[in-house]
């Protein structure tokens, strides 16, 4: 255990005592025993990341967990815990380590650099101290043993030298590669932290929403995005310009409702193509789950889909009005969906009158339904659909400045009677429902919708050749063993004038413990037969 | 609705745990049997100071038991492996779906990693029983509470990455059940050896601690690798199904926390006064984050990764 290596600097008298201070902090800074202390940090910081509900992945977990603990909650969140992986100490404990890292690796690798210009370290007075160790004396000259070492030595990093008494002293290492994978992987982790915060700053990511039978999304802004995060150095006003139409979406489903693929035909035109003014063709693409559409450094995913009932009312005068927009999945199994598709009545110019003319038809749709009196749904896929609506008529809240959801009502319109329930039926295809007006709701078909998700990091490409790197570096540094070896050979004159050689060879690994034993146990076979071979502990 | 295949691979399921508590029984007689303790006990006054050639005992009850325990583990592990390719040929797939096949494969390889070490390190032969412990306990957990019967993946799962980031992440987690053994074994065995006074035990047959730590850092070196390819690949994956190559996903957090604790063990076999306990301690640590991801983020924490089959 003696030889692992921990790096150690020369303690240098400090001219100034402010400046001794300094030293010593970035001594400790970047010694092993910091390293190890911020590493455990890492991983204690980042467990609440697991545990805790966050907000970057889901919102409403975390309103739930304010709902559950209302005492507990406020404190977690004003320490952190509900964005750990945004929070200042998490970044505080990498910063340090990577700090630590660049103090510890820069010093190393200029320190390996020299080490691989330098001859093997010169061959210990005493062998025998040596964790490996082997002698014998053999029946040849000295040329004739020592020609047989340089030959083992092949491939080895080794020096010869010769001491007084015509003794001759090889000095030998091997495993050089194992320092270099060891400065690649940690230079590599810096590079890929690089990486990383580089796509988080320079890249965004968005979702849309996008009814298939030729719906289209163009990437020109924040605006057309349902959802979109943006790095902190984009703002959104120049986006690559691409433009997607979503022709068909097909879902495959087992006889017990579970999903077997999803695909998705679309036709997208490049920044090129939109450049070029060829506005009316599409190249096309199957998007599937696993299968992105890379374009131009944007990808384009496939994550959801879901349905949209498509609605014409019928107003007294004759004038009609088609709806038709997503309704969202509650049930994932089913998909039974529940929406609200909200209309104006045409030519009504009257404030007063508008606000009390406008319609939502709302529910919940069944892609298979039961065929009960309460509608639910069997089936996942499209193929006996129903809808159980309430149609609502009054103030949908539209102009009140609200923000409001695409698929619900305003509640608080309802409670205070200004949105009220004109109508209930449950709908097949082709069915309507004739309001007390003379108004009709025809539920018309239903259209698939799909959910599309924009994603831009620039930084990406680089995080993955640093993990290659990282990995390679990792590989070499744990699979290769830093070993030295020295041989000393001493002539001997037997009594008869026969020319005989004491051959001693000495090993010591300067890495872990993994058993330098067993080669070195090897090379005594060879170059000391029959030796009294030591082995003290295994280096 | 189970083919004959998809039976005979359970059947296959039943006669591995069969075996292997077989095996069990003959490494715990020949763990009582060993004689070769008092020998250990001589050198005990520091753990450093063994011989680390020091072999498996070679006569008497004892290694004749632990060779019948041996080959018993090897025709187990056939058996397992015969499970696991008759369940993917009846499915038709990959049979790494759901957290009844993660489960057998890490089991499986859990073995195959300790056979393996045992042949470059016979010393640790005595550790056989504390091995074949915690997979027997997880292969019964596996095929009774987590039993799913065979049946095909959901989209995301149909994907060679699956077939590259499972397989690597359940091997590696399974090959690192060995240094967790070797290394709470370990500290055990410390206990054991600072007080030489205590009079005569079961644990004295342990293998020694060089044996053991030796054992642990060699396992976690060939596995950490492994890991780590394993966690690239599922950020390739995720790249390529999620829209992003990290996310902080609870099972992606944990695996990088199981990533720093491993990576903290071995700067902690480089640091003067952590070499022994402490990074035993930190090797003991990763491996219960890997089975915390394996159990509690599979099953009580909702993320992306809740294809185990348990919905
Ligand atoms: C993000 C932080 C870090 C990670 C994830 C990390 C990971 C690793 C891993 C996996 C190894 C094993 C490879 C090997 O044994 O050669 C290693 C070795 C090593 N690390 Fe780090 N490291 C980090 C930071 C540091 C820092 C800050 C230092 C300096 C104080 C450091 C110094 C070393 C040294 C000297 C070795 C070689 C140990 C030996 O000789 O076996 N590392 N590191």
């Amino acid at each position: 255990m003696a030889a692992t290596e921990t790096p150690i600097r020369p303690a240098g008298a400090a001219p100034k005592q402010r400046l001794a201070v300094l030293r010593n902090g970035w001594r400790g800074l970047t010694s092993m025993r910091t390293a190890l202390i911020l590493l455990f940090l890492l991983a204690v910081a980042a467990l609440p990341g697991a545990l805790l509900p966050q907000r970057s992945l889901n919102a409403s977990l975390v309103d739930k967990y304010f709902a559950d603990y209302p005492a507990i909650a406020p404190v977690l969140d004003s320490i952190g815990f509900f964005d750990v992986f945004a929070a200042p100490w998490f970044a505080a404990i990498y910063l340090l380590l990577m700090i630590s890292l660049v103090g510890c690796v820069l010093p190393r690798t200029v320190e390996h650099a020299r080490a691989l210009r330098a001859a093997p370290v010169v061959t210990p007075r005493n062998l025998a101290r040596l964790p490996h160790h082997a002698s014998a004396t053999l029946d040849v000259g000295i040329d004739e043993a020592a020609a047989a070492v340089r030959e083992r030595l092949s491939g080895w990093r080794s020096a010869e030298a010769d001491e007084p008494g015509g003794t001759r002293t090889f000095s030998a290492e091997k495993g050089y590669l194992r320092e270099a994978g060891n400065l690649v992987f940690h230079l590599s982790l810096i590079g890929l932290l690089i990486g990383f915060a580089a796509g988080k700053l320079f890249g965004y990511e968005g979702q849309v929403i996008v009814l298939s039978g030729g719906g289209q999304f163009c990437n020109t802004g924040i605006l057309g995005y349902d959802t979109f995060r943006a790095g902190l150095r984009v703002d959104g006003t120049d986006l690559q310009p691409f433009c997607i139409q979503v022709d068909d979406f097909t879902g495959d489903y087992l006889p017990n409702g579970q999903a077997a693929s999803f695909t998705t035909d679309i036709g997208y035109q490049s920044t090129e193509d939109l450049d070029a003014g060829r506005a009316d063709q599409w190249t096309p693409y199957t998007l599937s789950v696993n299968n992105p559409l890379r374009i131009d450094g944007i990808r384009i995913y496939l994550q959801g889909h879901g349905y949209a009932p498509r609605f014409t009312v019928t107003y007294p005068d004759g004038q009609q009005r088609t709806g038709e927009i997503q309704w969202k999945p509650v049930d994932l199994t089913t998909f039974l969906s529940e929406g609200a598709t909200k209309f104006e009545r045409p030519g009504v110019t009257d404030e007063q009158q508008r606000r009390t003319s406008q319609l939502a038809v709302t529910g919940l749709f069944a892609p298979t339904t039961s065929g009960g009196p309460v509608v639910t749904s069997i089936f996942p896929e499209l193929r006996d659909p129903e809808v159980a609506i309430d149609v609502m008529r009054g103030d949908l809240g539209l102009d009140d400045g609200r923000g409001q959801s695409i698929f619900e009502i305003d509640r608080s319109k309802v409670d205070s009677g200004e949105l009220v329930r004109v109508a209930r039926a449950n709908l097949v295809p082709g069915q309507s429902v004739a309001l007390d007006d003379g108004t009709t709701v025809r539920f018309d078909s239903v259209q698939q919708w799909v959910s599309l998700q924009v994603s831009y990091d620039p930084g990406q490409n680089y995080v993955l050749v640093f993990a290659i790197a990282l990995l390679l570096g990792l590989g070499l540094s744990l699979s290769i063993r830093r070993r030295r070896f020295w041989a000393r050979l001493t002539p001997l004159t037997g009594d008869d004038g026969t020319e005989r050689t004491v051959v001693e060879i000495g090993g010591l690994a300067r890495t872990d413990r993994a058993g330098y034993g067993e080669e070195f146990d090897r090379m005594g076979a060879e170059l000391v037969p029959e030796s009294a071979s030591t082995e003290a502990k295994d280096g | 609705m189970p083919t004959d295949l998809a039976i005979f691979s359970d059947r296959l399921y039943m006669a591995t745990v069969g075996v292997y508590v077989l095996a069990m029984i003959l490494y715990g007689i020949a763990y009582s049997a060993d004689r070769s303790a008092k020998a250990v006990l001589v050198g005990a006054a520091g753990a450093e100071q063994e011989s680390p050639q020091e072999q498996a005992p070679t006569g008497g009850r004892s290694a004749r038991f632990g060779r019948m325990g041996v080959a018993l583990v090897i025709l187990g592990a056939l058996l397992h492996l015969g499970s696991i390719v008759a369940r993917g040929i009846a499915a038709w797939r990959w049979p790494l779906g759901n957290m009844y096949e993660f489960i057998s494969f890490i089991c499986l390889m859990a073995v195959v990693g300790w056979l393996v070490a045992l042949r470059r390190v016979p010393a640790a032969r005595n550790l056989g029983l504390f091995v074949l412990t915690p997979v027997v306990i997880l292969l019964f957990l596996g095929g009774t509470v987590l039993y799913v019967s065979t049946g095909p993946v959901v989209p995301p799962l149909q994907s060679y990455w699956m077939v590259i980031h499972v397989t690597t992440i359940s091997a590696s987690s399974g090959l690192l059940l060995v240094p967790g053994v070797a290394s709470l074994l370990f500290l055990v065995r410390r206990r054991v050896d600072a007080r030489p006074d205590r009079g005569p035990s079961l644990l004295d047959r342990l293998p020694s601690a060089e044996v053991l730590d030796r054992l642990a850092y060699r396992v976690t070196i060939v596995a950490f690798p492994i890991f780590t390819f394993g966690l690239i690949a599922g950020a390739l994956w995720a790249e390529a199904a999620w829209g992003r190559f990290w996310g902080w996903d609870p099972k992606e957090t944990v695996a990088f926390i199981s990533w720093v604790i491993y990576a903290a063990y071995l700067h902690a076999r480089a640091t003067a006064g952590w070499r022994a306990s402490g990074a035993a301690w930190v090797n003991v640590a990763g491996f219960a984050s890997m089975i915390f991801n394996l159990f509690f983020v599979n099953m009580v924490i909702a993320g992306l990764h809740s294809y185990a089959g348990l919905g």
